[in-house]
């Protein structure tokens, strides 16, 4: 029938028929809105300002130097060995991060745990799981710029000390990850698993891991690229790699060569991006 | 078919053919359960009083909601109950420490009612995950590089029709497929208690017959004890030679099939009604045979 929605809602329906969480809703979308608002103002969130003539001017005369970028054959020999260097960091810190992250993750997903089959977490095992989270939020709240300072002292300037900083910070991220993808997974195969008398080990290699494969694949090489990115602003700290080339030419206003690197940088991202895509594909 | 080196081949399967040895037997003394947080207050299991011995055969049949499930789950110390005492062979699983925990539930299966298998893994894998409790994780991880024992994988798809489909992905399995595999699961796991929890309920009448008959021969073999929830009355009386009766989360008659009435199956299946049904323009209950389920008209 042609009733208007609107009256329906208000007036016709019952009180059986109402959605019992529209209230809640309503509520909880006002109040991100009202916390929002001020967050806003506070960090002077003015995207307009970028359309004033005079910040265009400068935008573009810092751009036009940019091109075009620079192909002589012994900068680009250069680029070529500091990129093999960069991504030599990034793979070398994040296979590092995986050997942190893996077992933190199966220590402290709860999609693992035996004795929430059957209601509450046991004391034990949820303060085992609380430490293990802890220890993965401190690997990851100092930035890897961080880590990459304190190695530059210890080992020295070079690569070695991007690699031990991405695979502090990375292995933080990916096991705080890892845990909750693990967890987001259904649970029935794995729980049964467990109620049949399996291991937790058993459990996740023949219950969750099937399920979760493409998804933990996909994060990691997402993480190898930001590994990538992550190498440039490492070396302007002197932890080696492309990052190190590009501090040296913008210290120099070469702009063309910053050109170069850039468009390498994309290349090495579309990469990753089509990589993830591809082992996605396999494995679905 | 698969190739045909692995049918008959008996040496390939000593968990199939292992030695008789005692079921396991289940006791449940003055069990509830509620769950928490559900807004009725009604128990799915209420003040329950069973015993099942060691080898028996037993059927659990009862309308939707009665408590079946939870039952099941109980007995297989999957789900703690709120109160009484729950006994298998004896020890009481929650008295117990995790490890004890542990190996008292290697020794029995629980087949859950949807199949418990990860879409994107392969049969074989899925079948031979039964087998898990008996294996090391070295020589489980071995297995899935490359299948241990696929000879045994291929015996226990057999009765279900499902040899065919060893090396395909249970995401390409029908409904019913899957719940055979997860019933093939069942004859390779080591447990010494079987407890399936409505395992025919999307199958045709004839594989369900089947799949009943293979689950009943293989656990009569090995003297494994057998609790199976099901909708099917019929088949249920034809099959086992004791009923329980469920509803309400209370038992509601329990003894062999000779013994249930008719009548304690229609009160067992009636549905109360409600006040808005009861003044509709077409009142059902008039009719007798609208009270008996569709399954055993």
């Amino acid at each position: 029938m042609g009733t208007d929605p609107g009256t329906l809602a208000a007036s016709v329906r019952s009180p059986d028929e109402r959605d019992p969480a529209w209230p809640g809703r309503v509520t909880w979308l006002l109040a991100s809105l009202v916390v929002l608002w001020p967050l806003l103002v506070l960090t002077e969130f003015r995207p307009w300002a970028m359309l004033d003539a005079r910040s265009l001017h400068a935008t573009a005369r810092f751009l036009a130097g940019f091109a075009p970028p620079a192909l002589d054959a012994d900068f680009l020999r250069t680029v070529a060995q500091q990129t093999w260097r960069t991504v030599a960091i990034a793979t070398a810190g994040v296979s590092l991060a995986l050997l942190l992250a893996a077992p933190l993750a199966l220590i402290s997903t709860a999609a693992l745990s035996i004795s929430s089959l059957s209601g509450r977490m046991a004391t034990l095992p949820f303060v085992v799981r609380q430490a293990a989270r802890g220890l993965m939020v401190a690997l990851r709240t100092v930035p890897e710029l961080v880590w990459a300072l304190v190695f530059v002292r210890v080992v020295g300037l070079g690569p070695t000390s991007g690699v031990l900083a991405i695979g502090l910070t990375y292995g933080g991220m990916l096991g705080k990850v890892f845990a909750e993808i693990m967890e987001s997974s259904d649970a029935h195969p794995t729980r049964t698993l467990l109620t049949n008398g399996g291991g937790r080990l058993q459990a996740f290699f023949y219950g969750l891991l099937p399920q979760a494969a493409p998804e933990l694949t996909s994060y990691t090489i997402y993480r190898w690229e930001c590994a990538i990115r992550s190498s440039v602003v490492l070396g302007f700290v002197g932890a080696g790699g492309l990052g190190q080339q590009m501090a040296s030419s913008l210290s120099m206003l070469a702009g063309n060569e910053v050109a170069t690197m850039l468009l390498v940088f994309i290349g090495l991202v579309s990469l990753a991006d089509g990589a993830s895509a591809w082992l996605r594909g396999l494995l679905r | 078919m698969f190739r045909s080196t692995h049918d008959g081949a008996p040496a390939a399967s000593p968990a199939i053919v292992a030695s008789k040895a005692a079921g396991l037997s289940v006791r449940l003394e003055r069990v509830s359960v509620r769950y928490p947080g559900t807004p009725h207050t009604r128990a799915a299991l209420d003040d329950v009083e069973l015993r099942i011995e060691e080898g028996e055969h037993v059927a659990v049949v009862g309308p939707s909601g009665a408590g079946k499930t939870t039952l099941l789950h109980v007995a297989a110390a999957a789900l703690r109950a709120s109160a009484g005492r729950v006994l298998l062979d004896g020890q009481e699983p929650w008295a117990l420490g995790s490890h004890g925990r542990r190996q008292l539930r290697q020794r029995l299966f629980l087949a859950p009612q949807v199949p418990p298998l990860p879409p994107r893994q392969r049969v074989v894998t899925a079948v031979l995950a039964g087998r898990l409790p008996a294996m090391s994780l070295a020589s489980s991880l071995r297995s899935l590089l490359y299948p241990l024992d696929i000879g045994a994988a291929h015996q226990a798809l057999q009765p279900f029709d499902l040899d065919g489909h060893l090396f395909d992905r249970v995401d390409r399995l029908s409904g019913g497929e899957r719940q055979r595999v997860s019933l093939a699961r069942a004859l390779l796991s080591p447990a010494r208690l079987w407890l399936l929890d409505e395992p025919l309920s999307a199958l045709d009448p004839v594989r369900a017959a089947r799949a009943l008959q293979t689950v009943r021969q293989r656990a009569s073999q090995r003297g494994i004890t057998l609790v199976v929830s099901m909708h099917q009355v019929e088949m249920a009386l034809a099959h086992f030679p004791r009923l329980i009766g469920v509803r309400a989360g209370k038992l509601r008659f329990d003894s062999p099939p000779s013994q249930v009435s008719r009548e304690q199956l229609r009160s067992l299946y009636v549905h109360e009604e409600s006040p808005s049904e009861a003044t509709d323009p077409m009142p059902e209950e008039a009719s007798e045979v609208t009270a008996v389920p569709m399954v055993w008209r």
